[in-house]
């Protein structure tokens, strides 16, 4: 069987704040249907790399394709140049992109919140895209709540609309920044139940998380970041099992204890 | 007591005015209201100016705001009306628009205080568009949306419930900044009271009838500013903005739960 296509391709990625190196020449592979799970000490620089996946932040050197296109870069003389905003926005409407503090628009309500990208970015009809955006909320088990406004939900409700909102716009690759690491604990369960269905409905995704119940049952690939690097990566029972690293023994081994 | 307190005049004045003194005060609604119209727009561009990403045109809304609001009006109505004219840089003439007159030193009026205010205005939209959480900025952005759409349909909302107190206390100001219009001789309510004084001397009781009128007009603004942001509250936020009575009747009356 060939080899699913590649949907990200990262080489050399060097991200500097000022003298601080958070990204020290990552490079990796992500094919399409696979499930990639970054883990890593807080600082290590894996939240960073996942928000420059869609140039939410600039990249100093190295290259980052999606759909073997770069997203923020167009070559120029010497080194890449910055693509112009609008150039930008468009490559970004099939990468989904699910934030940690959810991120909702407040003055919408969660319907609104899921059909506006639609219609104002893909130019959807209005009652087109609200249909959709019905769909998409029971999707994620939330039809109930179409006219609520985020302040009206509790983390976990809006964490999901967040999901719907992302899936508005059919991406083929979808990010996830620490989905649950801002949720009570008994909310992180319906978040993942979630996650899990987009893992079976066969979507691209690379998530960074400390949820290892979600690395281990969905994550085709676990890949471990400390300082600015890979340090490892694997599937997540070898790595559970037989991490060759210390680092990442001694991370997993704490995930563990406080889970 | 000579003279004493023309009770007579008083009340003829603030009951019956004669057809010049609700010409001037006419002249202070629209004249405010045009200049506050206009203000706000430009306004709005000064502060996208402050904010773009070209350096340029930064310095260009900076210097704006500190050149305008660093000088008086007054100083900048007789520079503009009286100054340019004598230097015979550009005298403002009277325009016929459609049957109606639209005096010289009107256009100079309007122009300079909404060129005044803008300045003022560009603080208040970025001090409102800095208020709200940068991850509503990148939210919109990973959904793809241009930065002209991230404005209008996701920033602007958010701003405008922030901005309509102080655009309240703006629009106070410049509805009472219009007394200055007289030192350019434009018939606006306190010049045409200043007439009416020189003709009959009761200098005390036709200021209070002026002062009387800016309160109205000061009154009636603050009824409808309070029916804008109960237009733009938030449906999910429960707490109601003090009612007129408490705002009219100060702490007094809140205080002692006098609803």
């Amino acid at each position: 069987m060939e080899p699913a296509p590649i949907v990200m391709s990262a080489r050399g990625v060097v991200k500097r704040f000022g003298d601080l190196c958070v990204l020290d020449g990552v490079s990796m592979d992500v094919r399409a249907g696979e499930v990639v799970v970054i883990i890593g000490p807080s600082g290590s620089g894996k939240t960073t790399f996942l928000r420059c996946l869609n140039h939410l932040e600039r990249i100093d050197a190295g290259e980052i394709l999606v759909h073997g296109r770069s997203v923020g870069y167009r070559p120029g003389p010497g080194r890449p140049v910055e693509e112009r905003p609008k150039v930008v926005a468009e490559r970004r409407r099939n990468i989904g992109f699910v934030f940690q503090r959810f991120n909702l628009f407040p003055h919408m309500t969660a319907l609104e919140n899921v059909a506006v990208a639609p219609v104002k970015v893909l130019g959807v009809p209005k009652e087109e895209a609200r249909e959709q955006a019905h769909a998409l909320l029971a999707r994620v088990g939330l039809a109930d709540k179409a006219a609520s406004r985020p302040s009206a939900l509790s983390g976990g409700q809006q964490q999901r609309v967040a999901i719907a909102r992302a899936l508005a716009m059919k991406p083929d690759l979808m990010l996830f920044d620490e989905p649950t690491s801002a949720l009570d604990p008994e909310m992180v369960g319906e978040v993942v139940t979630v996650m899990k269905e987009l893992v079976a409905d066969g979507m691209t995704m690379i998530v960074v998380t400390h949820e290892m119940a979600f690395a281990r049952s969905a994550a085709d690939r676990l890949v471990m970041f400390d300082n600015g690097v890979i340090v490892e990566q694997g599937a997540p029972d070898d790595l559970a099992t037989s991490a060759e690293e210390n680092r990442t023994k001694a991370f997993l081994r704490r995930i563990d204890s406080s889970q | 007591m000579a003279a004493g307190f023309d009770w007579a005049f008083f009340w003829q004045y603030l009951l019956s005015p004669s057809a010049v003194f609700l010409e001037g005060l006419w002249r202070t609604v629209y004249i405010s209201v045009v200049a506050q119209l206009l203000g706000v727009l430009l306004g709005f561009v000064i502060a996208l100016a402050q904010r773009s990403r070209f350096g340029a045109l930064r310095w260009v809304g900076r210097c704006y705001v500190w050149l305008i609001r660093g000088t008086p009006l007054l100083v900048q109505l007789v520079i503009v009306y009286n100054g340019l004219a004598a230097a015979g840089v550009y005298r403002f003439s009277d325009v016929e628009l459609g049957g109606f007159v639209l005096l010289g030193v009107v256009q100079a009026a309007v122009l300079t205080l909404a060129v005044n205010e803008a300045a003022y205005m560009a603080e208040i939209f970025r001090a409102a568009l800095d208020a709200i959480d940068p991850g509503q900025t990148e939210a919109a952005q990973a959904l793809g949306m241009t930065p002209t759409t991230t404005m209008r349909v996701v920033l602007l909302p958010q701003a405008l419930r922030i901005i309509v107190p102080p655009l309240g206390n703006e629009f106070n100001l410049m509805m009472k900044s219009t007394s200055l219009l007289s030192v350019i001789g434009l018939q606006e309510m306190f010049l045409t009271a200043q007439s009416i004084n020189s003709a009959t001397f009761k200098t005390f009781e036709i200021f209070l009838v002026v002062a009387c009128c800016y309160l109205a007009l000061t009154t009636i603004w603050s009824f409808i500013q309070r029916f804008i942001e109960r237009r733009l509250a938030d449906p999910g936020r429960v707490i109601a903005p003090p009612s007129l009575r408490s705002r009219l009747g100060g702490t007094l009356l809140a205080g002692k739960g006098v609803r």
